[in-house]
């Protein structure tokens, strides 16, 4: 056959290695080769760190306490009804070693939903972000916390704020018979973040007359300008107990930062001896079978005690290297012939 | 319309009609109606109504748990897509009609004049050239051929024979009005619109139909093909649905039940609002409100799945391997939605001719008196034929054919010689044919019925017996340049009983009749005193067919003059009869061809097609089941074995030709219960393959091996319901199937029963218009640059040579197949890990629908964080390369057993992600009951939370994909760690200072910061990661190791010997000793005869 001319190549396909497929690639395999080493160095890792977290952890103390009041003898069994209003308990505690500062002092509530999505929802951020005609005409997501029986806005709206807990506690140690108050920090708290930029007060001076025409939620005592009567600055949307309630925990269990014990003779920890914590118990959670507590607590580079977290380290890591071992064996009997 | 009335060249008369024009128009929008029906179409479909729906109910106060925009954003970015596809498609419509629109034809309005194809109206005079397309249906006037001629190719009509009856291709009645004269008008004297005129210097006609054209009202609506995987998925999209519906009843009940006991004591702090003051009706409320949160679990973002078949598609076309560059032809994905079907061909339904084989004839060997002419090296062997093998010398002489070939150069010798012998063979092949003559730029043309006696006269003429000019009564040949003219005194035609065909001639008053026909026939008619010459010769003859030649035997006799008057005699009487012609002029042949004298036998190649053998073999390899379907007649064997269907180690080849119901049903249960027998001995052998594979057929497990050979006759009773199946078991069993001389529309109920009855992907290719009906079955590949474009047209892969299709089915089809199974895999789990995590929740927040995640991570999830790392793997991904995948073609076979992607397989990988959501959710909340910032400040919040979960969900879907991908190019590179990098940007910049203090409510989560920076976190990360994807490894690695897929051994087979360069496979063919006589091979047409002795009256 004679080859007839060549016609134009017009519609020949480029050769790039984009069109022919055959882009250069890394084509990484998983071989026994590095399976299983790298299995084994996972496992000696997460082991390291796990023991790391464990051994940590392990030396943390965590003091926890319930006041919530249901057994008779608990000194709190009085103010667990829900007529008494004022109430004021006393919960008394013994320390026989000292507890490492600094400590951190939370309350803690439990079957508690603030992660229910309906409850979540029911607040106007613009409002609490310091939008004035929020202040005038809440979301509709506040409902039914948006106006009161006077059709007044309440401000701030909604369930999340609305139910702020406001239990109040003061811890005294007994010295010699008298009662010596520790001091307890509520500066700096809440989140940066929350404080600095989420929540903002109305730039309107004094903040009082920001609120004018709003009531303040059903539940509060004290409107939102009044919460801290002994710091003018922790008030409004930015008072530290209100941004860390603002806060929702994930879980129906959680705790929430009252105070840090940082000051005075008690900045290295609280020493032993006997304590006595002053309670005025205002918040109801029987109805819903909720639990209250405190709990004093110090924390470590990693944070607060969680053995979780280092038990399943360790036993991940573990796994890792049994299946390393598995896979060794496995392979060594099964492996495919290597030659044909 | 009830009549038509057309006036030649007088448009104003036609246009008091308005008939439509010749303008065509396949495109569907413009740039104006773009937009709205294309949304109202898009807006049709399930999947789009399904986000509408999850709109409005979004819309809904009490059921939101979402915000609008995570449907809005991907519900716009799935219909932007789409639209902007539409709109490619459209474009190129209108491109292809604004071609045919503005092809040129010249129409005769005073004086020719070019006129585009769309000016063409309904009365117009137009003239038409050679090889010009027809432009419309038109009247032919003239022609430049002698009597009334037009050869015309119908390749773009004859398909419609074959499809529904309501087609009228075939009839056409008018009447001529002309010079006070009615002429009645039928369709042989109309062109149809898509035929292209051949061999026709010119002709004139006049245009009858412009747009409403036979061919245009026979495009009937192609059916759409949906893949297995289509339709796999549809149904386990409604599985998916089910198990939606079924969480959000459990979790309806779970918020009853919440509600109950626990929230309506909960009041306190959380009223129940007017709406829902009781449980039940509250359940009802949640149970909308979670199938808003998990619609992710139904994967409707799986519109991927057409971008990817694009990209495939485009591959294909791309693809230089399949580009033929002699003819300037790529290959063309026609059709974008079939790509993985590729991967799981079972048969394939080949066409012989244009497909297999050239279809091109060439005189190859000879045996003339006795003496073969072929060529043998020094130690008598064959020798194979090669570019470089040296070709005979034909200087000599000026009329050649300069394409021609021959190789033994005795022949040539023998010629010059003066050999009677051979001088009578060639007059003989110069004489006896229907080919017609033609002078073409001072070229000599043969214009032949069929390519066989073309090559015969062509071999001939190179031979020195130029065959020069006919009449009805004289054929004028040069004999090695001496212009001679023999009178043509009869032609005995062929047919299909006769298997032969005779002229009769007369020089000088020398009467001598020129027999050629099949080896059988002619033997049978001999001389007795031949006898000796006949079994020389019928030696030669096997050898010539065990090569798969195509063989036919020549013979002469002379005729005393008295004895010829008296028969042509009888032949004019008879020939004017009416009752019982033919058998009266059959016996009258049958008196004069006696007593023939053997001159030869010819052996006449039909060349295959470049590359065929070793591609049917390497389709064999791969367990692909090819079928010939031809209409040629038994000789179609002789192509078997030369292109490797028909091997000699074969069992036994069964031939079935019988013609009535009866002896096909007993012919094949014979074989069905030979086939039977060997299945039943060879099954205890191989017991232990078919546990490895259940899924297999058992008929794999056959080790003898059979052939069927089967003609249309037989077929069209085999085909009976009662029969098929029958038919079909035994066909299956066989290695090879051949169905000879078959009607189109039995090749399309032989695709269709074996697709229907198998559930067997089916691919058919073709290049001729009769192929088109099975073409449109299933898969169809037509070849292209042929002759007639109807099969490439209606075909869904088209490129130019056969041997292209074990790149497209083993090659683009396996990684198609794979690259679409691993991207659904991948899809399923994706979205289940993302989605259950709410489902976990769900038992945590009071069933109160309440989301994990940011809503903004939910709407970019999908769309942003993971689409691009899974579309590059569904792209670029390839366990094996290229050259791999044909070399070991067994790695085809989990396509064709459907392993990759089933049932099963998303059964597993809905586990491997239900798996992953509980530990994405889990580990977080084991972290989370208690956890502290090192700054003492509580860190169990919601928030956070969130943020840790779905930073190690991006995280553990992309290590993943890192695992489940084999080939990393850049652009993966660039996709997972850009997607990941991607994330962290976004995540950042939404819950930033500044964007917070712009759009307040929409993002209100300012937490990124503050958990990210935590290392505890980072610790819940990091164990939540290891934990989500070692199992997976662990499983993966074991599985290989202690159950291997061939796959498996052949990738970790490739992986240890990819230093050393395996030697290629030797899949050339191997050429048969054995000899096996030809039927007989013959292409030839009745009635060319009887057209060309007409001139005389």
């Amino acid at each position: 056959m004679n080859k007839k001319e060549k016609p134009e190549a017009e519609n020949r396909p480029d050769n790039t290695a984009f069109t022919q497929q055959r882009l250069p690639a890394w084509q990484p395999m998983l071989s026994a080769g590095i399976v299983i080493p790298l299995f084994l160095i996972i496992g000696l890792i997460f082991i390291g760190i796990g023991v790391a977290l464990f051994v940590t952890s392990r030396d943390l103390q965590v003091l926890e306490m319930d006041y919530t009041g249901m057994e008779q003898n608990s000194p709190c069994f009085s103010c667990s009804d829900p007529d008494q209003k004022n109430c004021k308990c006393t919960l008394d505690f013994n320390l026989d070693k000292l507890f490492e500062g600094p400590v951190f002092f939370y309350y803690a509530l439990t079957n508690y939903f603030q992660n229910q999505r309906s409850y979540g929802v029911s607040k106007d951020d613009y409002q609490l972000s310091g939008d004035l005609d929020n202040f005038k005409d809440p979301d509709s997501t506040c409902s039914p916390y948006r106006y009161d029986s006077n059709n007044n806005p309440i401000v701030p709206c909604g369930s999340l704020a609305n139910s702020m807990f406001n239990d109040t506690f003061k811890l005294y140690q007994l010295v010699a018979g008298t009662k010596k108050e520790v001091p307890l920090d509520g500066k700096g708290i809440a989140w940066w973040t929350d404080y600095n930029i989420k929540y903002r007060n109305p730039s309107v001076t004094p903040l009082k007359n920001a609120f004018n025409g709003t009531v303040k939620p059903l539940f509060w005592p004290r409107p939102a300008y009044e919460l801290d009567p002994t710091d003018p600055a922790n008030n409004g949307f930015i008072n530290q107990d209100f941004l860390v309630w603002m806060r929702r925990a994930a879980l129906p269990n959680f705790r929430k930062l009252y105070r840090r014990i940082t000051e005075g003779d008690y900045s290295t920890g609280l020493p032993e001896g006997n304590y006595s914590l002053e309670i005025s118990y205002n918040y109801p959670v029987l109805n819903f079978d909720g639990r209250k507590k405190v709990v004093f607590t110090n924390v470590s580079w990693m944070g607060g005690k969680n053995e979780f977290l280092g038990i399943a380290y360790l036993v991940i890591g573990s796994l890792c290297i049994v299946m390393s071992v598995v896979m060794l064996i496995v392979y060594a009997k099964f492996k495919f012939p290597e030659e044909d | 319309e009830k009549e038509r009335r057309v006036k030649a060249n007088d448009r104003e008369y036609n246009a008091k009609f308005s008939y439509a024009d010749n303008r065509i128009k396949t495109s569907k929008y413009n740039i104006f109606t773009f937009l709205p029906i294309n949304l109202f179409e898009q807006l049709q479909r399930v999947a789009n109504t399904y986000f509408i729906v999850l709109l409005i109910l979004q819309l809904i106060p009490q059921i939101s748990s979402l915000s609008w925009f995570t449907t809005i954003v991907p519900l716009v970015l799935v219909l932007a897509i789409t639209a902007i596809k539409d709109a490619t498609d459209d474009f190129f419509r209108h491109k292809s009609d604004k071609q045919v629109n503005n092809r040129q034809s010249q129409v005769l309005i005073s004086g020719l004049q070019n006129e585009k194809w769309m000016h063409v109206q309904v009365g117009d005079i137009i003239k038409l050239e050679n090889n010009q397309f027809v432009a419309a249906d038109i009247l032919l006037l003239c022609s430049s051929e002698p009597y009334g001629l037009c050869y015309i190719e119908t390749s773009e009509l004859d398909e419609v024979i074959c499809e529904p009856p309501n087609n009228k291709l075939d009839k056409f009645t008018g009447t001529l009005f002309w010079r006070n004269h009615k002429y009645p008008l039928d369709n042989e004297k109309m062109l149809l619109r898509g035929c292209v005129l051949r061999n026709t210097e010119w002709c004139f006609g006049m245009v009858i139909f412009a747009l409403q054209t036979k061919l245009m009202q026979n495009c009937g609506k192609t059916t759409f093909k949906r893949t297995s995987i289509d339709k796999l998925m549809n149904t386990l999209v409604l599985w998916i649905f089910g198990f939606l519906v079924c969480m959000g009843v459990i979790l309806a009940i779970g918020n009853t039940v919440w509600e109950s006991l626990v929230g309506k004591d909960f009041q306190v702090f959380l009223p129940f609002d007017d709406s829902h003051t009781n449980a039940v009706f509250s359940g009802f409320l949640t149970f909308w409100s979670y199938i808003i949160i998990l619609n992710t679990v139904v994967p409707i973002s799986l519109y991927v799945v057409e971008v990817l078949r694009l990209g495939h598609s485009y591959f294909i076309n791309w693809d230089r391997k399949m580009y033929f560059a002699a003819m300037d032809t790529p290959a063309e994905a026609r059709t974008t939605t079939l790509n993985e079907e590729l991967g799981q061909v079972e048969f394939i339904f080949s066409d012989k001719t244009g497909t297999l084989t050239q279809n091109i004839m060439v005189f190859s060997k000879c045996s003339i008196n006795g003496q073969a002419y072929d060529i043998y090296d020094e130690f008598q062997q064959k020798v194979e034929i090669t570019e470089k093998t040296a070709c005979v010398d034909f200087s000599f002489n000026p009329l050649r054919d300069t394409k021609f070939r021959f190789y033994d150069g005795r022949l040539v010798e023998a010629v010059k010689q003066e050999d009677p012998s051979v001088q009578e063979f060639f007059r003989l092949l110069a004489l006896c044919h229907t080919v017609m003559p033609e002078e073409k730029y001072e070229n000599l043309v043969y214009q032949a019925q069929s390519p066989d006696e073309g090559a015969l006269v062509t071999a001939a003429r190179n031979f020195g017996y130029v065959f020069r000019a006919r009449t009805p009564e004289n054929i004028t040949v040069f004999e090695m340049g001496q212009p001679v003219t023999y009178q043509l005194l009869a032609i005995l035609d062929f047919n299909n009983v006769r298997k032969r065909m005779s002229v009769i001639r007369n020089s000088l008053g020398q009467i001598k009749l020129y027999c050629k026909g099949a080896d059988t026939i002619i033997f049978e008619r001999l001389d007795v005193c031949g006898l000796e010459l006949m079994d020389i010769t019928s030696e030669h003859l096997n050898d010539f067919a065990g090569e798969g030649l195509r063989t036919l035997a020549l013979a002469y006799k002379d005729i005393e003059e008295e004895y010829f008057e008296v028969w042509m005699k009888k032949y004019i009487f008879v020939s004017t009869v009416i009752e019982n012609r033919e058998d009266q002029l059959a016996a009258l042949y049958e008196e004069i061809e006696q007593d023939l004298k053997l001159l030869g036998v010819t052996a006449i190649e039909d060349k295959l097609q470049d590359g065929v053998p070793e591609t049917i073999a390497r389709l064999n390899l791969a367990d692909i089941k090819i079928w010939m379907l031809t209409g040629d007649k038994l000789t179609a064997i002789n192509i078997g074995y030369s292109c490797n269907m028909l091997q000699d180690d074969m069992s036994e080849v069964f031939i079935i030709s019988e013609n009535t119901l009866l002896e096909v049903q007993q012919k094949l249960s014979t074989k069905e219960h030979i086939v039977g027998l060997s299945r039943v001995s060879s099954a205890t052998d191989v017991k232990s393959d078919i546990q490895l594979y259940p899924d297999s057929v058992f008929e794999e497990a056959i080790i003898a091996e059979y052939a069927l050979v089967i003609t249309g006759d037989s077929l069209a009773h085999a085909l009976d319901p009662g029969l098929r199946l029958v038919l079909l078991d035994v066909a299956c069993l066989c290695k090879t199937v051949i169905c000879c001389r078959v009607t189109p529309l039995q090749k399309a109920q032989v695709v269709e029963l074996v697709k229907t009855h198998k559930k067997a992907v089916t691919l058919a290719i073709g290049d001729g218009a009769n192929d088109v009906s099975m073409i449109k079955a299933h898969i169809g590949v037509g070849i292209s640059g042929q002759e007639g474009m109807q099969a490439v047209l209606s075909s869904d892969y088209s490129f130019a040579q056969f041997r292209y299709l074990q790149r497209l089915l083993l090659v683009h089809g396996r990684w198609s197949y794979f690259r679409m199974c691993n991207f659904l895999r991948y899809f399923f789990y994706k979205n289940f890990s993302f989605t259950l995590v709410h489902f976990w929740y769900g038992f945590f927040c009071g069933f109160s629908a309440q989301t994990v995640y940011d809503q903004w991570f939910i709407t970019l999830f999908n769309i942003v964080y993971t689409s691009l790392p899974v579309l590059a793997m569904g792209l670029f991904d390839q366990d094996v390369n290229d050259r791999n995948s044909l070399r070991y073609p067994s790695l085809y076979k989990p396509g064709q057993m459907n392993l990759l992607f089933n049932k099963r397989q998303f059964f597993l990988c809905t586990l491997q992600g239900l798996g992953t959501s509980f530990l994405l959710f889990f580990i977080p909340y084991g972290a989370f009951c208690v956890l502290l910032k090192e700054d003492g400040s509580n860190f169990s919040d919601q928030q956070a939370f969130a943020v840790t979960i779905a930073t190690s969900l991006v995280i553990v879907v992309s290590v993943q994909i890192g695992y489940d991908m084999h080939y990393w190019t850049a652009i993966n590179h660039l996709f997972i760690w850009g997607s990941i990098a991607v994330y962290f940007a976004i995540l950042f910049a939404m819950q930033s200072n500044g964007i917070f203090g712009v759009f307040t409510s929409y993002f209100p989560f300012v937490t990124s910061r503050n958990a990210l920076s935590e290392l505890n976190v980072w610790l819940v990360i990091l164990l939540t990661t290891v934990v989500c994807v070692v199992p997976g490894l662990v499983v993966s690695f074991l599985r290989v190791d202690l159950f291997p897929t061939e796959t498996d051994k052949q990738v970790r087979h490739l992986q240890l010997r990819k230093r050393q360069e395996p030697q290629e496979q030797s899949l050339r063919r191997v050429r048969r000793t054995s000899s096996r006589r030809s039927a007989y091979a013959f292409s030839h047409q009745q009635g060319y005869g009887e057209l060309i002795t007409s001139g005389r009256n």
